[in-house]
């Protein structure tokens, strides 16, 4: 085994058995079945079986009895039960819990159905909306009944307007499409985004573990920082790609155990074409060695671990940019802000990926778009073997650009 | 044979090393010797390859020394480099595989020194656990652990106590006696002259002192005189040939151009009271350096 596997080997496995990176993995995991399954929890920690029982007071003696009917056929989560009290009683027995709340029914001037519904409180919005769903389709009904209109004729006034739309553009994505994308680059977006940061600050900080322990010294005299720095940054590259794994395994299988048409669904892996996992990933490492370099750069030019941050923040903010910048785009796809901003190498990755995710954009605009990312991996490549080289000699206060200056001419005439 | 010719680095308007050439053969145990900044430092990492001279070159056995010679070369810095979090004995094998060295081979090797060192119950603790002096230890073995050629020694005493110190030193002069190259800097003089037959002493970047330690002494001519006695010494200073005087607790030491100056001090003590102690000595590797580089060396 020659050098650079062996560091890479030993960044990976070394990294791959720390408490806090097994930590992390597994309750990220665990958080994204819990996600996935959010909605089966909280309907099992729901009191589905207790309806909500309200009082009614029916002024009118002939609207009880279809109301109850109405909300039995909607399927409401609401129990009336006809109640002939005073409002003072009634107050008292909300107070007590005996009911959620009470409901007046009267009819108004025009002898039409009006209703007043009193509770403790009324942010359950849920339940006063479900009875007046039901008092709406009881006020339709009467009303249709004095015009003489027939049940058919009902629904063809309920039905709502047919209303589609269909995108001109060959290959262009059905609205339903669109929606089920968005929520799916919003997920891949988000896990770019979290990653590359992550990885990123665990890059600098290990290079400045080994320079503040001076292990770097001994490094440097058997194996070229060059060597060192991308072997590293591959190593834990494969370390962050061994995580996505675990995560993608995770949320593949809380997926499948879904039942049919939740919610988790709906986000729609089955949306998620092959390309677009494709090319989140591609975009995913492409976008890892970028800001790998760039924090593998950075790391190098501080002597102690505590000047890790200070040194990232730049880098940080940068990605939270694109990640925010990305985010206008998921509403706004082709704005031309979006389209010159996803050209950006910095944020290429993700901007791009909403690019190619929402739109149909020619191979040409994807070729450019990676082009430019490449170009720029490279150009840091060799800007941050250089300054790389040259930091890892310099100790001292150092956090400026000025010492990024002189680490790269320090490492000129080596 | 370690060969450095005019090799001088400059970082910027700073010269640290300045046309040093120095000609080390193989089995030798040289010194190198120079207060801090003298660019000891810079010069080894030249002979490592970290760092490229502007002018001049460096050879070992008629070859550039790169990252391909590596495995032969061992190197200890003079500031403690291991990964704290690191298990002992998991890190020398790293090191020592990193510089070519077999698995297998490196973890026996480690065992082996361990042993040697009496802390086989240290391999697998982590570095951080370990007092500063037992680190060093563990520092030492890394960079021998492989075998080199060519061991470069920073400050390789520093932080040990007496005993320790004392077992560091057993296991240089046996490594030199099996063949190996050492070049080594030393805060403590002594070490240095118990030590080593050949001498580089360093003072801004130049080598001032450069040779075999007896010519070296030899060639200084002056010697010491150190005079104990219960009466004040100090008409002592005015007698031609003295060159310089020290008080110390108990007398004085008395710098001397030539031999018979020491006649000279012992006829004038004659008579005054009683000489506890008369003594002609070779020069100490000190009082050259103080001459040569017009500083004090600690």
């Amino acid at each position: 085994m020659n050098n650079f596997w062996m560091i890479l080997s030993q960044s990976y496995i070394n990294k791959l058995k720390t408490k806090p990176f097994i930590i992390t993995t597994l309750l990220v995991a665990a958080v994204i079945i819990a996600a996935a399954n959010f909605e089966q929890i909280f309907s099992n920690f729901g009191d589905d079986n207790e309806q909500a029982k309200v009082a009614v007071v029916d002024q009118t003696g002939a609207l009880y009895e279809p109301l109850k009917e109405q909300l039995a056929a909607a399927g409401a989560n609401v129990k009336v039960v006809k109640s002939d009290q005073t409002e003072a009683q009634l107050k008292k027995d909300v107070e007590k819990e005996a009911y959620k709340g009470y409901l007046l029914l009267e009819r108004n001037s025009e002898g039409m159905p009006s209703a007043t519904y009193k509770a403790e409180n009324i942010a359950n919005s849920s339940l006063s909306s479900e009875i007046r769903q039901a008092l709406q389709a009881l006020k339709t009904r009467e009303v249709a009944g004095k015009l003489q209109l027939t049940d058919e004729q009902i629904q063809l006034w309920n039905a709502p307007v047919s209303f589609d739309t269909i995108a001109l553009a060959k290959g262009a994505k059905s609205e339903e499409e669109l929606i089920q994308a968005q929520a799916l680059v919003y997920v891949l977006l988000f896990l770019i985004y979290l990653s590359v940061i992550m990885y990123a600050n665990m890059i600098a900080s290990e290079v400045a573990i080994e320079k503040s322990s001076r292990v770097m010294e001994i490094l440097i005299s058997s194996v070229s920082p060059i060597k060192q720095m991308f072997a590293k940054i591959l190593g834990i590259g494969l370390l962050g790609l061994t995580q996505l794994v675990i995560w993608f395994a995770a949320a593949y299988i809380a997926m499948v155990n879904q039942p049919d048409g939740s919610l988790v669904q709906s986000i729609g892996l089955q949306s998620a074409s092959g390309s677009m996992i494709i090319y989140a990933i591609l975009l995913f490492i492409l976008g890892y060695f970028l800001y790998a370099t760039i924090a593998a750069l950075l790391g190098s030019l501080v002597s102690r671990l505590e000047d890790v941050q200070q040194m990232m923040t730049p880098l940080t903010l940068l990605v939270m940019a694109g990640f925010f910048i990305s985010m206008y785009g998921l509403g706004n796809p082709e704005s031309p802000f979006i389209t010159v901003t996803s050209y950006v190498p910095f944020f290429t990755p993700m901007i791009l990926f909403v690019r190619i995710s929402l739109l149909s954009i020619p191979p040409w605009e994807i070729a450019l778009g990676f082009g430019v990312l490449i170009a720029a991996i490279i150009v840091f490549g060799i800007i941050g073997a250089r300054i790389y080289k040259g930091g890892v000699l310099m100790y001292g206060k150092s956090n400026s650009l000025k010492d990024m200056k002189k680490a790269f001419e320090l490492s000129k005439d080596n | 044979m370690l060969v450095l010719e005019n090799v001088t680095k400059r970082f910027n308007d700073f010269t640290a090393v300045n046309d040093l050439s120095l000609q080390i053969p193989e089995r030798e145990l040289f010194g190198f010797l120079g207060a801090n900044g003298a660019g000891k430092t810079t010069t080894f990492r030249m002979i490592l390859g970290i760092l490229q001279p502007n002018a001049g070159a460096i050879h070992w056995n008629g070859k550039p020394i790169n990252y391909k010679v590596s495995p032969l070369i061992g190197y200890l810095p003079e500031e403690r480099g291991l990964y704290p979090k690191m298990k002992v004995k998991d890190q020398i094998v790293y090191l020592a595989r990193l510089r070519g060295m077999d698995k297998k081979e490196a973890a026996a090797e480690t065992d082996r020194w361990l042993e040697r060192f009496h802390v086989p119950d240290y391999a697998g603790k982590r570095v951080e656990e370990l007092s500063k002096g037992n680190q060093q230890k563990i520092q030492f073995i890394s960079s021998v652990v492989h075998k080199p050629q060519l061991l470069i020694l920073d400050e390789p005493f520093s932080g040990l106590d007496p005993v320790n110190v004392e077992l560091l030193k057993e296991a240089v002069v046996e490594l030199r006696e099996s063949g190996t190259t050492i070049v080594f800097s030393s805060h403590r003089m002594e070490h240095v002259e118990e030590l080593c037959e050949n001498v580089c002493m360093m003072h801004r970047g130049r080598p001032v002192v450069h040779g075999s330690l007896r010519e070296i002494k030899r060639s200084f001519g002056k010697k010491n005189v150190t005079v104990q006695a219960d009466f004040n010494l100090d008409f002592l200073r005015e007698i031609p040939g003295v060159l310089r005087t020290k008080n110390t607790a108990e007398g004085m030491v008395l710098q001397v151009a030539k031999e018979e100056t020491s006649q000279h001090i012992f006829a004038a003590l004659q008579e005054k009271g009683f000489v506890t102690r008369f003594e002609l000595e070779e020069p100490s590797l000190n009082d050259i350096f103080i001459e040569k580089a017009g500083a004090s060396y600690e």
